[in-house]
């Protein structure tokens, strides 16, 4: 395997007791790539998460990151669920939340203002510093994931696992949060998994593809897997890569459209 | 007034009650489990009402029925918000039996009254004790788990993959409820327990922008309203836990109304 990989997957299955997600499935991913986790629903791309995360276990195989088996609270690892809205009568602030991904985990009252600072720079690193001191139930969607990000980054993390962080975005605002995403992963040498639904606004960025679909995990660049021939193989069936005037694609199959532009 | 030991008591008892009772009230409204809590103190009626029946102070009965509640309430169901339904089956179930027994124990209503209504006025000083211990204990355990209970509150995925025990800080977390509304039932009752242990918390929420701000804002209410409702009726033929519940209310309305203007 290459020095430089920090998540190695071999021969890995994901899934419940009952139900095997994902078989054999073989993958390494390098300290400071962009990653798109990509599949129709219920194919198992927020199961890999957690195992990547030490949530579960594999049912097979093996599964490494940086170096060793993945285990819970792994300070590396910086993770942003898909998450429920919060609650709009919640009067806490924002740096408040921020603040428990420094030491929210430990135990005791930890007096004092340690921490703050922390906390803002990282607010300040999502551009979302005016947020600090905003009661979170007063905030926008957009707002809300620009503070999970923060929560996420104020750890100092190697690698972000990001579940649907695009997910009830409009246009615009989903190619500012991806090019935000994008600068974090470049400047920082952060390795970032990202999940997502539509492959087009990461399209510019992206080093490399995890395709979950069919019971197995795909991976290669962008361009090795979006395609008619990858996708017909990786599916079993007849599966269709269109692109359009600017380059955007949508893949069309016989279970209908995986994925589609808005 | 402060030559009555029921006055002393009923000082003490009130103190130490509202104290955790503004803490926990404070993760309640945060958790939004303000109807287990609720649920809670009903199932403390019939262990209370079964201990008066077996002759045993009414205080252990309490402790022992709302514990057994709340681990049960918390391991069966991670989202108590979405069982209100079985909730308040066993909920009624149980006010029901508190009735048998104390029907069973003589056909007084003063027992059953001062169950369901409270009756601080009648704490001794072996209850000034126990409650003095449970709450002790019980801030202590809130200040060792105070910010996995905050992260795990707030955000309870990111809480678990950072290795939090989410779980098991929830079934601690029931317990406390338990021993708190155990506690708290000697002051305002059972059925009135809403006003000291939701009612400033809710307020303070509503204020405070930081987690400390208002835990502090919520004892305050707590304490305020215990002891003016104390104070106002050594004075006035009227019960104490109407004097708290009124004062709680009161600044509960002003608040909203501060709110919406």
């Amino acid at each position: 395997m290459d020095k430089e990989a920090i998540i190695t997957a071999e021969n890995l299955a994901g899934g419940y007791a009952t139900k095997t997600l994902f078989d054999q499935a073989e993958f390494s991913i390098k300290q400071g790539e962009f990653v798109a986790v990509l599949g129709p629903n219920g194919a198992g791309k927020t199961t890999l998460f957690g195992l990547l995360l030490g949530l579960a276990q594999p049912l097979k195989g093996s599964l490494s990151i940086f170096g060793k088996a993945p285990r819970r609270g792994n300070p590396r690892i910086g993770y942003v669920p898909q998450r429920h809205p919060i609650d709009a009568q919640m009067r806490i602030e924002a740096i408040q939340l921020v603040r428990l991904g420094i030491d929210g985990n430990r135990w005791g009252i930890g007096l004092g203002d340690q921490g703050i600072e922390k906390a803002f720079a990282a607010l300040k690193a999502v551009g979302g510093e005016e947020l600090a001191h905003q009661p979170l139930g007063s905030l926008s969607g957009g707002e809300l994931k620009r503070i999970f990000l923060a929560e996420a980054l104020v750890g100092e993390p190697d690698l972000l696992l990001l579940d649907e962080p695009l997910a009830n975005l409009d246009i615009r605002r989903e190619s500012n949060f991806v090019r935000l995403i994008n600068n974090i992963v470049r400047s920082r040498g952060v390795t970032a998994l990202l999940i997502a639904h539509d492959i087009n606004p990461l399209l510019p960025v992206l080093d490399r593809v995890l395709y979950v679909a069919n019971g197995r995990i795909t991976n290669g660049k962008p361009s090795e897997i979006l395609n008619s021939k990858a996708l017909t193989e990786l599916y079993g069936m007849p599966v269709e890569v269109v692109k359009d005037s600017h380059g955007r694609i949508a893949v069309v199959g016989m279970e209908g459209p995986v994925q589609h532009h808005d | 007034m402060w030559q009555y030991d029921f006055m002393q008591h009923a000082f003490e008892a009130g103190t130490i009650v509202a104290i955790v009772a503004g803490v926990i009230g404070y993760f309640i409204i945060l958790r939004r489990s303000s109807f287990a809590a609720h649920a809670l103190s009903h199932i403390g009626f019939a262990g209370a009402a079964g201990a008066v029946l077996l002759g045993i102070n009414p205080l252990f009965g309490l402790m022992v029925f709302t514990c057994g509640g709340g681990f049960a309430m918390a391991t069966l169901g991670r989202k108590i918000s979405e069982r209100d339904v079985q909730i308040g089956t066993v909920l009624a179930f149980m006010l029901g039996l508190g009735v048998l027994f104390i029907n069973l124990y003589s056909g007084y209503a003063t027992e059953a009254y001062s169950l369901l209504f409270g009756e601080i006025l009648g704490v001794s000083s072996t209850d000034v004790l126990v409650t003095l211990i449970a709450g002790l204990l019980l801030l202590i355990v809130v200040a060792c788990i105070y910010r996995p209970l905050l992260f795990t509150s707030l955000d309870e995925d990111v809480a678990e993959a950072k290795g939090i025990p989410t779980f098991w800080i929830g079934v601690l977390f029931m317990l406390l409820v338990a021993i708190a509304t155990s506690i708290a039932v000697q002051v305002v009752g059972v059925l009135l327990i809403f006003a000291l242990m939701v009612t400033p918390a809710a307020v303070a929420q509503q204020i405070a922008r930081r987690p400390a701000q208002g835990i502090i804002i919520s004892v305050l209410i707590a304490l305020l309203a215990t002891w003016f409702g104390l104070f106002v009726s050594f004075y006035l033929p009227y019960p104490v836990s109407f004097f708290i519940t009124s004062t709680t209310f009161a600044i509960y309305v002003v608040a909203r109304f501060l709110k919406i203007s």
